[in-house]
């Protein structure tokens, strides 16, 4: 069942009683790094959960959301018509205000042939003490469709959130699929991220994942790239900082599978303190035609970058700082 | 007399039982372009490191003064906020800096007009490179371009220059050698580190290193015709023999 509201004007028309929840979640995605704003424009499709709630649902032509609520979550569908191009992005936004709870989205993306579309969406669990988040996301790019999904998620200060984010991708022939994953701001407390993508014929998945982990976080990125189809490309870009007790753990799996394929793994990760970090790639190549590729640079900040910033003027925390502060741009 | 802006008096430095520099006296005057010539390998980025500050290249011996300063036990960001800076031969690329971050990264006060003007200087068009990231994707040539623009953003007192003119090509080269002579007329002290000795031309005076040591000092063409005369590429010699032997402390 779909739940369609609007935002509230700020003229103060009479609010409903959910206004409340969504000017928190606006407030919320603005702290994630969203601009609400931009939700508020009619030719921007734009999908707002809350819990287990659906705060809004906007569709435009051409785009289309499907929700129903679930005792911890919401199972949403969206699909995009085939040809659809659109010039601003299809605005998403999930979120959990209170402190304690858990909040399972269960979501379709179907995008279809030629289309072209991108997604920002915005993860937000600002006031998190015991907060878990878990996100099973299927995701099909139909033939010479083009989909860039880039979301961005704060967790706020405490680091008391879990958040399991798992997607299953199929890009079909000469589809595009790039997305960035990014938690940089806050706290991360324990993220598992595992996608799959598999790429037809001429296909291009590109992933790029950046998060920061300080105190006591742990992160653990899991990522399968299966190029199945002639003359597919792939491309995973990894980049983690660790400070004080963090860990991190990088998985990276890319297998090329068919003539012309071609990938490439591609992490760096960043120890500071007493963090730790580790990269395992892993390369599985099943026709001769195909080829793939890694590099990893794991460790503290390259002297020669630091000493080029220092040479500047720069103290030695406040070059290092920007260098992964650059890193996770 | 000017008193001297840097003087580097009986600098030694060794590594792994290899003499990298040996003896090094040389003493630059406030404005002026002082060209230091040297086949690869004779010690020049060596020098310039250790005038730095760069971790690895504390000397041995001897004394860095600046202004008079003894700056020798200073950190690297110490100096630079003296007024010293490096362009580094091959310069460090950084994910996600844009180049006009980066360019008034050594500024006091960031100031938009100076990136441009610094990027003009270069003949970099300040619209197309100022948002670019100081990354992989730039070329080499771009990247040195770059380099040197944020040395002139940040208007040094002294700039070291370590090899500009490597990775450009001769029509940028022109660009290069205004800059400096810019840089040296708004007051800036140069030490410009070459082993292109028709760059020795734009200074207005030279030294050569050789082995480790400076070997001539001169007027830039006196040193430039030493320096195609007599300089010929060294065999490397050999790592001292290390069999795990040598007596520890104690031991005789």
């Amino acid at each position: 069942m779909t739940h369609v509201a609007r935002i509230p004007s700020p003229s103060g028309d009479t609010a409903p009683a959910w206004a409340g929840e969504l000017n928190a979640m606006m407030e919320a995605y603005r702290q994630a790094g969203g601009d609400p704003s931009a939700l508020q424009l009619p030719q921007v499709a734009t999908l707002v959960i809350s819990a287990n709630q659906v705060l809004v649902a906007h569709e435009i032509p051409g785009v289309h959301f499907e929700a129903e609520s679930l005792p911890h979550g919401v199972r949403a569908r969206i699909w995009v018509e085939p040809h659809t191009h659109l010039a601003q992005p299809i605005h998403l936004c999930f979120g959990l205000l209170p402190a304690e709870g858990e909040q399972d989205i269960l979501a379709e993306y179907d995008i279809g042939e030629q289309a072209n579309v991108r997604f920002l969406a915005h993860c937000s669990f600002p006031n998190a003490i015991k907060v878990e988040h878990r996100m099973q996301a299927r995701i099909r790019i139909g033939r010479q469709a083009s989909l860039t999904y880039s979301e961005e998620h704060f967790h706020g200060p405490h680091g008391g959130t879990v958040v399991i984010p798992k997607a299953e991708i199929l890009v079909e022939e000469g589809g595009h699929f790039t997305t960035t994953f990014t938690l940089t701001r806050g706290r991360v407390g324990d993220l598992r991220l595992d996608y799959l993508v598999r790429v037809g014929a001429n296909g291009v998945a590109e992933l790029v994942t950046k998060a920061y982990g300080k105190g006591d976080d742990t992160i653990h990125v899991r990522e399968v790239v299966t190029l199945d189809g002639a003359g597919a490309r792939g491309l995973t870009r990894t980049r983690i900082a660790v400070q004080d007790k963090a860990q991190s753990r990088v998985d990276t799996i890319t297998e090329g599978n068919a003539p012309g394929a071609r990938g490439h793994m591609d992490c760096t990760e960043i120890v500071r303190g007493q963090a730790q970090a580790s990269n395992n790639p892993l390369v599985i190549v099943r026709h001769d035609q195909a080829q793939v590729t890694h590099e990893a640079a794991i460790g503290t900040v390259n002297r020669k970058e630091l000493e080029t910033l220092m040479a500047r003027g720069l103290s030695e925390d406040e070059a290092v700082d920007l260098i992964i502060r650059g890193l996770m741009r | 007399m000017k008193p001297y802006l840097l003087e580097i008096k009986d600098l030694c430095l060794s590594r792994e039982g290899r003499v990298l520099l040996n003896h090094v006296n040389l003493a630059l005057k406030p404005g002026e372009i002082h060209v230091l010539l040297g086949l690869n390998g004779s010690g020049k980025s060596t020098l310039a490191y250790t005038i730095m500050g760069c971790s690895g290249y504390t000397p041995d011996h001897g004394q860095i003064l600046f202004e008079g300063r003894d700056i020798t036990g200073l950190s690297l960001s110490e100096r630079a906020r003296l007024g010293i800076t490096l362009a580094w031969q091959e310069p460090a690329r950084f994910e996600g800096i844009p180049v006009g971050k980066y360019i008034s990264l050594g500024m006091k006060e960031p100031d938009r007009q100076r990136v441009i003007e610094a990027l003009e200087a270069v003949a970099l068009p300040p619209a197309q490179y100022g948002y670019r990231a100081v990354d992989k994707t730039l070329s080499g040539g771009e990247r040195k371009r770059i380099e040197l623009a944020a040395v002139y953003a940040m208007r040094p007192r002294l700039a070291i220059l370590d090899e500009p003119d490597s990775g450009i090509d001769a029509l940028s080269l022109t660009d290069i050698e205004r800059l400096i002579r810019r840089m040296a007329n708004e007051g800036c002290t140069i030490l410009l580190i070459t082993h292109r000795d028709e760059l020795a031309e734009i200074g207005d005076s030279a030294s050569l290193m050789c082995l480790g040591s400076i070997a001539f000092v001169g007027d830039p063409q006196e040193t430039r015709r030493f320096y195609r005369d007599h300089c010929r590429l060294h065999p490397t010699p050999p790592e001292p023999l290390k069999l795990g032997l040598e007596p520890k402390e104690g031991q005789s």
